[in-house]
């Protein structure tokens, strides 16, 4: 993320400015074998046009033969809509996976005002694949969701 | 059914031009099309059978396969065994791009009469020790009667994808069928619908006839195929009713044969198309 003018100056918040916050919940699954899912959150234009990757999170140390970006094209939706444009690791965007819990991401202080749509999709080695969209505005952007089996709840705030 | 044509299915079964002439289905199947980054492998059967995908007749051999790198330039077919069912054999989808992977088979049959004793043109299958040479057109002596002559010509091939794909792989010849995608076929989605153009000579097929079945024949009940005609533009539209592995089938027959003596052609193109969920 740009630093922007405005953290500089509210150094004692700490937050740089954002347009909003999304919230994305990886479950706890009670599952015989478990990994964490590779993720990609995504925005799109509700009216169509290019997808701009906010965070993936995929296995980063993996190497060799079978890298860990190897399986990054099971994120399939994401992977059509620009993935597989990306240069990995991207700074800024691309971390580590996530073990279960509530993780935010800053939407980009420099979104333009309009409807856009969010794309959640989560994909686990040995276990299923899920892709949750929400339609939301910018600015002052609020959704809710949930996923059914690879994802929890899907929130976001204007702040 | 004359005994000529008898004689085309009967060498449908055999293996030298199995999917010329076959009411078998000549098929590839890749592990996948869409592949990350350039490490990749890509494995490939390759059978001829009626149910798809399931190997249980024939093996499709591997010698007249060819792979094109996304640069057009030919590529490397590793690691080809052929069993009993079926051939297998890997490429390693070193570069970026869309690669195709598949053959181009010309084959020419057919019968004529001569003295009163009907001779054959072309051979069933591999020739065998001891086998006289096979007649070819040149063979045919100025006093042939009842001359038929079939020039049939088909490819069959599969393109996958490593990172974005291109379409350089698509650039047509101008000669027999040939298949131009306008949806990538590397991009197939489940409820979205995809458009294909066939060319015939450079043109497009207008009226061509298609087929589209899926796999997995085994765990369903209807066979599932769907017939499709082209439009005046050649553009054959299909939509996709879940994900999976689908096998498209486009067959013309024309009067326009380029090998000397023909009096028909036959044409046919394959290929297996992979459709993700959205």
């Amino acid at each position: 993320m740009r630093p922007s003018r405005f953290a500089l100056l509210a150094g004692a918040i700490g937050a740089p400015a954002a347009a909003g916050t999304v919230t994305v919940t990886i479950p706890k699954l009670d599952v015989a074998e478990y990994h964490r899912p590779y993720v990609a959150i995504w925005l799109e234009p509700a009216g169509g046009g290019t997808a701009r990757t906010l965070g993936v999170w995929y296995d980063v140390k993996k190497r060799g033969n079978e890298p860990g970006t190897k399986w990054l094209a099971d994120l399939r939706a994401w992977w059509r809509k620009g993935g597989r444009s990306m240069a990995m690791p991207a700074d800024g965007v691309s971390g580590a996976t996530r073990a279960p819990g509530q993780y935010s991401i800053p939407l980009p202080a420099d979104l333009k005002p309009g409807q856009y749509i969010l794309n959640v999709e989560a994909a686990r080695e040995t276990g299923g694949r899920e892709l949750v969209s929400v339609p939301l505005s910018i600015p002052k952007p609020t959704a809710r969701a949930a996923g059914k089996a690879e994802l929890g709840a899907i929130a976001v705030s204007p702040r | 059914m004359s005994p000529f044509v008898r004689r085309l299915i009967a060498a449908a079964a055999l293996v030298s031009v199995p999917a010329l002439v076959s009411a078998h289905r000549g098929w590839l199947l890749p592990s996948g099309t869409v592949f990350s980054g350039t490490d990749s492998w890509v494995t490939v059967d390759a059978a001829i059978s009626n149910d798809l995908f399931f190997f249980d007749h024939q093996p499709l051999r591997i010698e007249p396969m060819k792979v094109w790198q996304p640069d057009g330039s030919e590529g490397q077919l590793q690691n080809g065994a052929t069993g009993r069912y079926r051939s297998t054999f890997d490429v390693k989808l070193d570069k970026p791009g869309t690669w195709k992977i598949g053959l181009v088979q010309n084959a020419v049959m057919g019968s004529f009469k001569a003295d009163g004793v009907e001779k054959r043109i072309g051979r069933r299958g591999p020739p065998r020790p001891g086998d006289a040479a096979a007649l070819t057109v040149a063979d045919i002596p100025a006093n042939a009667t009842d001359v038929k002559v079939v020039e049939m010509s088909g490819r069959n091939e599969i393109f996958v994808t490593a990172g974005e794909p291109t379409t350089k792989v698509f650039a047509t010849t101008g000669k027999g069928l040939e298949f131009v995608p306008i949806t990538h076929p590397d991009e197939l989605v489940a409820g979205q619908p995809a458009r294909f153009r066939f060319l015939i000579d450079g043109n497009p097929a207008a009226g061509l006839k298609a087929t589209v079945v899926p796999g997995g024949k085994r765990y369903r009940d209807a066979e599932g195929a769907r017939e499709l005609v082209a439009g005046p533009d050649g553009v054959v539209t299909v939509t996709w009713p879940t994900a999976g592995m689908y096998w498209l089938n486009a067959t013309a027959t024309d009067a326009k044969p380029t090998t000397p003596r023909a009096n028909e052609r036959r044409m046919n193109y394959t290929t297996t198309l992979e459709v993700l969920t959205p």
